[in-house]
């Protein structure tokens, strides 16, 4: 068995929970391997007992699922509405420019994952950014344009 | 296993000891809102500050005082001391109160924000305190009644003792040992409280449904996963008091019979998840949860269920088909899921608040939480203040007080000399209120009259310098990013107004597209299953109620009065689906 499917089989496996259904084994595999390759979507299938479309139609529904590798650093920026009204779209204008995106997602470097998320919870701290999963709030667009700078510097060194 | 008693008088120890032992306490704010100010980087500091000076004290990760403007907050307590708080704190000042506070004693009355202390009558004559201010009177905590967030901020949410030391699972061992479900199910129907999700159905009516059915498998349904924009109270609870959620979905099985819960989060939520399921593998641990709780005949099992990325999943229907595995999307209804819910079986489903009021109304009694609030609308409320506002947090009043004190008193106004211009409140598909309607009374249903939506408690206030034809745009860009998809009058609904909302943020208005989206309202009111679909048209109904000459000036006049709209902007919602 090559790794890759060994490590579908080791996610779908490690989870604890009693409940276990296609969508809690979608998110421990993605959560294992940052996304989900065309292999798990059928090992998932055979493990809950499903068939590969209702596996798909899961998958395809949560917009936090992917199924390309993920790159090296994960930027999201909140649009909910407490950000909105402090400035969230000058920071969303900010992020774009400064990753050289016109919308979310991935730079053709592999390097940076752009994702508009619609609240990140720390609404009083708005507007709100995570990088990598770390929050970070009361962000301007000068301090957007600066993290993500040192994000492709990192990446490029 | 250790009884009840003997659980208490070590907990209580343990806590003797935090608070009045050898060390002195540190603890900081490390919620979602401390997180986003910087809390590691704080803790970091304060641990490598102690480690320079050779002091020890026990520093503790602890939620939300509430107070998450002033994050991260720090917290020093020397032994058998008043607690000293430290807001906005810095890595250089983090330094600064370790040498001055933690290590010298002295406290640090220029940085501090305030101090807590059991006596305050004696605290302010305490020489130390000088020139330090009770942080009672402080505007966010004077109008304050603390009953779910009694222990936020407080105690440790990893650490069950601390819990149990302040009162924790007594109403549960008094449950189990002196009364019958059935007296458990009247108390909650005494409190007269409400279901604090949204819809403000009486909880002891609610569970009556689920007690009432003699099926051998029930379920009760924790609903976390609170995707409204401004609003962060349950996923705090979780952070900042678990045990007492866990307390809360244990009597609730009590009182209706019922042997398996859920917690129901988002994913990705990493904070709350970790500290849910901490907390439930504790209380497993003290005999709280599992088979023979306390050695009685009532065994209880709970666990914590997690969706992805979908608003519609906070939904009691959909967010059965969530736990299910499947898409999130609402079911027709009836069956009710008091008849027919979770994998078929008769179900409660319950918001986090709700169920965490439960444990204070068993150990207190319903006529004493009946007796807080206004009216039918009893108990307190958690609000979540955001946006323009000087003192952003969460905050736990009576029911019964005014909308505008909370924003002008607690929240401390407008900062920067301006004006409150609206409010936008009950999240997405709640609506706005202009500033001229804000004086208002904080009552399930004088505020259903005023067609105002308390929802799950998100207060959003924004400034003159706000477009409201900007933010119904923002709000109709989420609605319709977050529509499931199962019904099309939602569906396409919410893309023809974001549509149109979009035109007239361009000043490329026309006069019929006001009763175009009027038209669009009431084919998705009755058209759709869920109150995504009904309640969506909310933040257009009420924006054009209460600002419907800054929507003519957009399109009569092509202006943008405060000139948000005239700046082109990136929009997120376009680009998506």
């Amino acid at each position: 068995m090559d790794g890759l499917k060994r490590r579908i089989g080791d996610a779908m496996d490690s989870q604890s929970q009693s409940t276990v259904t296609v969508l809690s084994t979608l998110l421990a595999v993605q959560d294992e391997l940052g996304f989900l390759p065309k292999e798990a979507i059928e090992d998932i299938a055979v493990f809950n007992g499903s068939t590969i479309n209702d596996v798909w139609a899961v998958a395809s529904f949560y917009p936090n699922f992917r199924f390309e590798p993920p790159c090296l650093h994960q930027v999201e920026v909140c649009w909910g509405a407490s950000c909105h009204l402090v400035g969230a779209m000058p920071v969303i204008e900010a992020a774009l420019e400064a990753s050289g995106l016109e919308t979310e997602g991935d730079t053709p470097d592999g390097r940076l994952t752009l994702h508009f998320n619609t609240c990140l919870g720390a609404c009083a701290q708005a507007p709100v950014m995570a990088v990598d999963h770390h929050l970070i709030g009361r962000v301007t667009p000068d301090s957007v344009r600066a993290r993500i700078a040192v994000l492709q510097l990192d990446a490029n060194g | 296993m250790a009884s009840f008693e003997q659980i208490t008088e070590e907990s209580q120890r343990r806590w003797e000891e935090l608070t009045a032992g050898a060390q002195p306490w540190i603890r900081v704010g490390t919620a979602l809102c401390g997180q986003a100010a910087g809390c590691d980087d704080v803790i970091a500091a304060i641990e490598a500050a102690l480690e320079q000076k050779g002091v020890s004290a026990q520093v503790s990760r602890v939620g939300c005082l509430g107070l998450c403007f002033a994050e991260p907050l720090v917290d020093v307590q020397m032994p058998g001391g008043p607690r000293v708080f430290y807001g906005n704190v810095t890595v250089n000042t983090a330094i600064e109160i370790v040498a001055n506070h933690v290590s010298g004693g002295n406290p640090l009355p220029h940085l501090a924000l305030g101090y807590l202390a059991d006596n305050s009558a004696t605290a302010a004559d305490d020489p130390a305190l000088a020139g330090i201010p009770d942080l009672n009177q402080h505007p966010m905590r004077v109008m304050e009644n603390r009953i779910v967030l009694r222990n936020s901020g407080t105690i440790d949410p990893g650490d069950i003792h601390q819990y149990i030391a302040n009162g924790g699972y007594h109403a549960l061992n008094r449950a189990l040992t002196e009364m019958t479900p059935e007296e458990v199910l009247e108390e909650v129907k005494t409190s007269g409280l409400r279901g604090r999700g949204g819809a403000a159905f009486p909880t002891g009516v609610k569970w009556g449904f689920l007690a009432g059915s003699n099926a051998p498998q029930k379920y009760i349904l924790c609903n976390c996963e609170e995707g409204d924009p401004g609003a962060f109270n349950d996923k705090a609870i979780l952070e900042s008091d678990p045990q007492t959620l866990v307390e809360g979905i244990i009597l609730s099985g009590f009182a209706t019979g019922t042997s398996h819960a859920y917690i129901f989060v988002r994913h990705g939520h990493d904070g709350p998840i970790d500290r849910a399921r901490a907390a439930i593998i504790q209380a497993q641990e003290m005999g709280f949860l599992g088979e023979n709780i306390l050695g009685s005949d009532f065994s209880f099992h709970l666990e914590v269920a997690l969706t992805g990325d979908s608003y519609v999943a906070g939904e009691e229907s959909a967010l059965m088909e969530a736990i299910e595995g499947k898409r999130a999307m609402p079911r027709f209804r009836p069956p009710f899921p008091a008849a027919v819910g979770l994998f078929g079986k008769p179900s409660n489903i319950n918001n986090v608040k709700t169920l965490a009021y439960i444990p204070e109304i068993v150990a207190r009694g319903g006529e004493w939480f009946a007796g807080i609030g206004h009216d039918k609308s009893t108990g307190t409320v958690i609000i979540c203040l955001t946006g323009d506002l000087k003192y952003t947090g969460m905050i736990e009043v009576p029911l019964g007080v005014n909308l505008k004190d909370v924003l002008y008193q607690a929240a401390g106004g407008v900062p920067n000399g301006k004006a409150l211009k609206f409010v936008q409140t009950g999240g997405p598909l709640g609506g706005v209120l202009g500033a001229d309607n804000i004086d208002i009374v904080l009552d399930f249903d004088i505020l259903r009259t005023a067609g105002a939506i308390l929802g799950s408690g998100g207060v959003i206030a924004a400034d003159e310098d706000n477009c409201v034809v900007d933010l119904t745009r923002a709000l109709i860009a989420f609605c319709e990013y977050e529509s499931c998809g199962k019904c099309f009058p939602c569906r396409m609904g919410m893309g023809h107004l974001l549509e149109v909302l979009e035109r007239i943020c361009r000043l490329e208005g026309i006069p019929a597209d006001l009763d175009l989206m009027r038209k669009v309202g009431q084919d998705m009111q009755a058209g759709s299953l869920c109150g995504h679909g009904q309640l969506g048209f909310n933040p257009v109904s009420s924006a054009l109620r209460y600002f419907g000459d800054e929507f003519d000036t957009h399109i009569l006049d092509r202006k943008c009065p405060t000139g948000v709209c005239a700046a082109t902007r990136f929009s997120p919602a376009l680009t998506r689906r």
